[in-house]
């Protein structure tokens, strides 16, 4: 037989697992990851026995994992974490805290985050993320740009520290 | 790379991953589990659902782990994660049977990967022979109800989803030989030899 079959979920899990967590700790820091990890593949397996064998595993449990991240910052208020309140919060593991880059992405516009995370933390074509998002290719990858050349201005205006 | 990828710590998915199985078993949304069980018969690798323990495969006679879940996936249903915690009594009852110390296992069995009709009917009496006690692959075919079948309820037995607590090592040559057995002969000796140890040590 050469049709295509799942693999069974736990291979799935090991194998999207650590991808799953950046694009979260990305996305709600590390502080909201754990539980909308466990969010994130508690859904996908409850649909997996009715997925289709040959769909983009990856670009589905992603887009699952954003839809986490979204309820996230839904339950914060609908507004990202500002940057000053972060680092306000007592660290646990001051080590091991998301560089600061991924705060300064947080703040930007949802649409831009939202593209810029799935992109760099996630590793996601922009194809797949027009998919995961819901919008044209050329919609993300206008946000992709926009995002970063914010990024570029904010960083050039900070002082050199330390 | 202008924007790289958090830094995850040494073992840390792996071990939310492993939190999250287990906690997908506990609310009931994987529909099977699975644990590996060291036992000395080599490594087993032991598949529940629901209702009971459906397989019970020596790992490296049935082609390994990903092997054996590949059929439990297809078989049973692709929602399979690893739940060692869910196959704790499975453990303790093999564990117990090894060190001599239990001679009926209590588990209850999911009989989903027999197949229905003869083959199964043969499992099903299997099951019941008790500890210590041998019977021929003849009485086992009688005891399905056909009484000529005797090879078929040797390909019956050969096809035991799961050995060992199912004890198709307990079926014998007409002849008194040891027969076949699904894990190899030397596992049938060392299970004989646990329950009968001045006959088959």
């Amino acid at each position: 037989m050469t049709t295509a079959r799942l693999p069974p979920f736990q291979r799935f899990l090991d194998a999207h697992r650590d991808q799953v967590l950046r694009f979260l700790i990305a996305s709600v820091g590390r502080h909201d990851a754990d539980d909308a990890f466990q969010e994130t593949f508690i859904s996908a397996l409850r649909a997996y026995p009715q997925l289709r064998p040959d769909s983009n595993l990856r670009g589905w449990v992603l887009t699952i994992a954003h839809r986490k991240a979204l309820d996230v910052h839904r339950a914060r208020g609908r507004n990202p974490v500002p940057v000053a309140e972060i680092h306000d919060r007592p660290a646990a593991t001051p080590a091991a805290e998301p560089p600061d880059h991924w705060e300064r992405v947080r703040a930007l516009p949802p649409r831009q985050h939202e593209v810029l995370t799935l992109r760099y933390a996630a590793d996601l074509t922009h194809a797949e993320i027009a998919l995961a998002l819901g919008c044209s290719e050329e919609a993300a990858r206008r946000a992709a740009a926009d995002g970063l050349k914010t990024l570029r201005e904010e960083l050039r205006d900070v002082p050199a520290t330390a | 790379m202008f924007l790289p990828p958090p830094d995850l710590r040494p073992g840390e998915a792996a071990a939310l991953a492993a939190r999250t199985a287990a906690r997908a078993a506990d609310e009931g949304v994987a529909e099977v589990v699975y644990a590996t069980v060291d036992s000395p018969a080599g490594r087993l690798v032991a598949v529940a659902t629901p209702r009971g323990l459906a397989r019970l495969a020596y790992e490296l006679e049935n082609g390994g782990l990903d092997t054996i879940l590949d059929e439990a996936a297809l078989k049973l249903s692709p929602a399979i994660v690893e739940a060692p915690a869910r196959l704790d009594a499975v453990r303790r009852e093999l564990d117990e049977y090894f060190e001599g110390r239990r001679e009926e296992f209590d588990i209850p069995l999911d009989w989903a990967l027999s197949t229905p009709g003869f083959r199964r009917l043969v499992l099903q009496e299997c099951a019941r022979i008790p500890f210590g006690a041998t019977r021929t692959y003849k009485e086992m075919a009688i005891a399905a109800g056909s009484p000529r079948a005797f090879r078929a309820a040797g390909g019956a037995l050969g096809s035991n989803p799961i050995p060992i607590i199912v004890p198709c090592h307990r079926v014998l040559a007409s002849g008194g030989g040891l027969g076949g057995y699904t894990g190899g002969l030397d596992r049938k000796r060392l299970l004989l030899g646990i329950e009968a140890p001045t006959l088959f040590a």
